[in-house]
């Protein structure tokens, strides 16, 4: 075996990056610079496998995540005031490395980005037992986005979902009280800046792994009753709308 | 006692886990169960042939709505079985074509088998998705996540 550094495909980022001599412990493991080889089934792991015999791999091993129920129907419930605070110091953590209202804008997306990516596949995972369809068509997706992704997160479905009537890439989603940014006052010589960025990543990100590439932003639209009444305007990317036309047909 | 190569593709075409594996259902005497039986020349081109039937699974992916798509390729007496995530992740098994007989009631038999086999798969996907040390895309290292794909493999395979 080589001593040089050889390239790893599969690590994009991660805690510590796998080499080629590193071997699993007690044959588990997968290392992805050495592919099947890495967790072959061996003589003791197979002794493992069969007897079903408690081992600790991780330090975490004894309450893996991997052990608990994912599919939980119970409903939890959270208090708002700890998730404002958290959102409040979020907030503020970002502002104060921003450098400018956009810039704030931007990574509270880009934090809304990853939960969106994780949220789409653990609503979607909960949802099997009640339907086990695949979201395909682009009008699905943005309804099970503000019916049930949006039901998952903020305990109830989004207000509106309307397609502009000029425009035919955007949508609009509209939440009359989004719950995230409910006890955020925009000072005046902040422009239009709507803290509701990270809501509007989380509808990004689900949007983008599930292969309807768009641009979502955040928008407030206040009325004389609803103050914090935003607008999540979605810019679907060209080819999504291409791929529509051409798959928009029966199902086979 | 039929081989089998399961791999976890990621968004960018890479491999996230993969694992090399033979049925634990009717062991031979000869070697390892579980151990895979594939001869070194199939070996070295599994990866080849799971990452060629990518293209039709994103045929596949626009076509069906379901998780499991299914037997999507073949090649050279290799089945590919395919199933993608809502995050458009895939996960695919290849596997040598049974030869004896009541081969129709094998392969209903599989199709339920395969499908369980997947939807197990997927839960431990997202467990591992929504661990905040872990960002799509990465490659799936954990052993706890290992050893859990292998025993799954062997209540269903």
């Amino acid at each position: 075996m080589s001593e040089e550094e050889i390239i790893l495909p599969s690590i994009a980022s991660g805690v510590k990056s796998l080499t080629v001599n590193d071997r699993p412990m007690h044959e588990f493991g997968y290392n992805p610079s050495l592919g099947p080889h890495s967790n072959e089934i061996t003589e003791s792991s197979l002794n493992i496998l069969l007897n079903r015999k408690t081992i600790s791999l991780t330090p975490t091993s004894t309450h893996s995540i991997y052990d608990r129920n994912i599919l939980g129907t119970k409903k939890h419930e959270l208090s708002i005031s700890s998730l404002s605070f958290l959102f409040g110091e979020v907030v503020s953590w970002s502002h104060r490395s921003s450098k400018g209202i956009q810039d704030l804008e931007n990574r509270l997306n880009g934090l809304g980005y990853k939960i969106g990516q994780r949220t789409l596949e653990l609503v979607k995972l909960r949802e099997r037992f009640k339907n086990t369809k695949r979201e395909i068509r682009l009008v699905e997706m943005l309804q099970f986005i503000h019916s049930t992704l949006w039901k998952a997160l903020f305990g109830e479905s989004a207000n509106e979902l309307e397609r502009s009537q000029d425009i035919n890439n955007e949508y609009m989603i509209t939440d009359n009280c989004p719950l995230m940014a409910k006890f955020i006052n925009i000072p005046k010589d902040y422009g239009n800046l709507n803290c509701s960025a990270l809501t509007a990543g989380i509808i990004e990100g689900a949007l983008d792994s599930a292969g309807f590439y768009a641009h979502v932003s955040a928008h407030s639209v206040p009325t004389d009753y609803m103050p914090q009444r935003t607008v999540f305007l979605i810019k679907v990317e060209e080819e999504v709308l291409i791929r529509e036309d051409l798959r928009g047909g029966p199902m086979n | 006692m039929a081989s089998y190569y399961f791999t976890i593709i990621g968004t960018l075409d890479r491999p996230l886990y993969e694992l090399e594996f033979a049925s634990f259902k009717n062991p031979t005497a000869q070697g390892v169960p579980g151990k895979s039986q594939f001869s070194a020349s199939v070996k070295e081109i599994l990866p080849f042939i799971a990452n060629s039937s990518l293209d039709v699974v994103e045929d596949a992916q626009w076509n069906s709505n379901q998780f499991h798509l299914g037997k999507i390729d073949a090649f050279f007496g290799l089945q590919v079985n395919g199933y993608i995530t809502q995050g458009n992740i895939k996960f695919l098994l290849c596997y040598e074509t049974p030869t004896n007989a009541n081969l129709a009631l094998h392969a209903k038999q599989d199709d339920t088998t395969l499908k369980q086999f997947f939807n197990e798969v997927n839960d431990l996907y997202v467990k591992c998705l929504l661990n905040p040390f872990y960002s799509v895309n990465d490659a799936i290292t954990s052993p706890d996540f290992d050893l859990r794909v292998k025993l799954i493999v062997r209540k269903y395979l």
